[in-house]
C-alpha cells in the first residue's frame, strides 16, 4: 500500500509541473507537439529511476559533504548515455529536443528526487517514487503538449505516422505553439490539476 | 546514515564514482557510434535524393569542398551511369529571423534548380516556417528556376522571389542560402 502511494503521488497530489513547479523550463520549452512532451517525459523519467536507484544505493558509502556532487555525475551520466542513445535510434526525437536532453542535468525534479527521496529511503521505493515522479512529469508535458498543439497547429500526434490526428483544418491560434502559449496553457492546466487534486485529496 | 567525511574518503570516493561513470559512458559511446554514424548518413542520403534527379553513384563518398566567400560549401555530385546528371550543394545562412537555417539545393547541370531542402530551421512557426516543403509550397517557385536568369532576391529588393507574407527576413535569409549554393555551384560544380 505504502509503495502505490510512493508510485501514485507523482500523478496529481504530488504532480512536478502541476503542484511542485519543478523542471518548467523543459517544460515550457518543449511541449509544443504531444510527441514532445511524451519524449521528454520519458527521457527524463528513465534518468529519474536509474538515478534514483545508484544513489539510493550507494547513500551509505558516500561521505557526507560530497554527496551532492556525486548525485550530479550520476546523473550527468545517465543524461549523456540517454543523449546518444536516442540520438543512434530515435534521431528525429533527438531533433526536435535538440538542447534539452543535455539540460534534463540541471532540471531540479531530478537532483530533488535524489537528494530528497532515495538517499533517504530502501532501493525499490526509490525505484518506483522515480518512477511514479517521472511519468508525472511526462503525464504533465503530454497533456500539456496535446493542449497547445491541438490549440496551436490543429492536429495531435502521440507517436508520429502511427497515431498522428487531425482535429481541424488550418492555421489553429499561432500564439499557443509560440512561448506565450506555453505560460497561458500551463497556467490553465494548473488550476484545473489544482481543482482536482482538492476533490481527491 | 552518511560516513563521517574525511579527505581521504571524500577524494577516494569521487575518483571511484568519476571513474565507474566515465568507463559506463565509454562502453555506451562504443555501443552508439555506429547506429549514430548510420542515421547521420541516412539523413544526408534521403537529403540528396530529395533534390537532385534519380542517380546511381555515391554522392556521399565523391564529396568535395569549394570556398565561397572564405566558406567553404560541401559539393553532392550525382551520377547516372558515370554521366553527371546533377549536383547536390549543401548551403546555409546566418541571416535568418532566428539562427542559422541549413538547406540542400540541388542543381541540374545546366545550372538549374531541381529542388531544394531545408535541413534546419528555427524559424517562427506559422509565419516563416512556410520555408519548409511540409508547411507550405512556397518554396517551390524555386524549381526548375535558373540563377542566370532568375535574380535570388525578394522583389522588394529588387529579385524574383516572391516573398512570404510577413515573413521577408526568413525568405530573404532563404535566397541568401540558395545564392550561396549557386555561387558554389558555379564555382566548383561540374568538376
Amino acid at each position: 500500500m505504502k509503495q502505490w502511494e510512493n508510485f501514485s503521488k507523482g500523478f496529481i497530489r504530488d504532480n512536478p509541473v502541476f503542484v511542485l513547479f519543478l523542471g518548467l523550463c523543459p517544460t515550457l520549452a518543449v511541449t509544443t507537439s504531444a510527441y514532445n512532451g511524451l519524449g521528454m517525459g520519458l527521457a527524463t523519467t528513465f534518468v529519474l529511476v536509474m538515478s534514483n536507484l545508484v544513489v539510493s544505493i550507494i547513500k551509505n558509502l558516500i561521505p557526507g559533504k560530497v554527496r551532492i556532487p556525486t548525485f550530479i555525475v550520476v546523473i550527468a551520466s545517465f543524461v549523456t548515455m540517454v543523449e546518444m542513445l536516442t540520438q543512434a535510434f530515435v534521431p528525429d526525437l533527438y531533433e526536435q529536443l535538440g538542447i534539452f536532453i543535455p539540460l534534463i542535468v540541471v532540471n531540479c525534479l531530478v537532483l530533488g528526487r535524489s537528494e530528497a527521496f532515495a538517499s533517504k529511503n530502501d532501493i525499490f521505493s526509490a525505484i518506483i517514487d522515480g518512477l511514479g515522479m517521472g511519468l508525472g512529469f511526462a503525464l504533465a508535458l503530454t497533456v500539456l503538449g496535446a493542449v497547445r498543439e491541438v490549440l496551436g497547429s490543429g492536429s495531435l500526434t502521440l507517436i508520429p505516422d502511427v497515431a498522428e490526428f487531425t482535429i481541424y483544418q488550418g492555421d489553429g491560434m499561432l500564439v499557443f505553439v509560440l512561448a506565450p502559449g506555453a505560460f497561458l496553457a500551463l497556467g490553465y492546466l494548473i488550476m484545473l490539476a489544482d481543482k482536482l487534486k482538492k476533490k481527491m485529496y | 546514515m552518511a560516513k563521517e567525511s574525511t579527505f581521504t574518503n571524500m577524494v577516494l570516493t569521487l575518483f571511484l564514482v568519476t571513474l565507474a561513470a566515465s568507463t559506463a559512458l565509454g562502453f555506451i559511446y562504443e555501443l552508439t557510434k555506429q547506429p549514430i554514424a548510420e542515421s547521420k548518413m541516412r539523413k544526408k542520403n534521403a537529403a540528396i535524393q530529395k533534390v537532385v534527379p534519380e542517380y546511381s553513384n555515391q554522392p556521399n563518398s565523391e564529396a568535395y569542398q569549394v570556398g565561397v566567400n572564405g566558406d567553404s560549401l560541401m559539393v553532392y555530385p550525382a551520377k547516372q551511369d558515370g554521366k553527371l546528371v546533377g549536383v547536390a550543394i549543401s548551403s546555409f545562412t546566418t541571416k535568418g529571423y532566428s539562427g542559422r537555417i541549413r538547406v540542400m539545393v540541388g542543381f541540374k547541370p545546366d545550372g538549374t534548380i531541381e529542388n531544394i531542402s531545408v535541413l534546419q530551421h528555427q524559424e517562427t512557426p506559422g509565419l516563416g516556417d512556410k520555408i519548409d516543403k511540409s508547411k507550405s509550397d512556397w518554396s517551390q517557385q524555386f524549381n526548375g528556376k535558373n540563377p542566370s536568369d532568375f535574380q535570388l532576391k525578394v522583389t522588394k529588393d529588387g529579385g524574383d522571389v516572391d516573398a512570404i507574407t510577413a515573413a521577408t527576413i526568413s525568405s530573404r535569409a532563404y535566397c541568401d542560402a540558395v545564392e550561396r549554393a549557386y555561387q558554389a555551384f558555379k564555382k566548383g560544380g561540374l568538376q
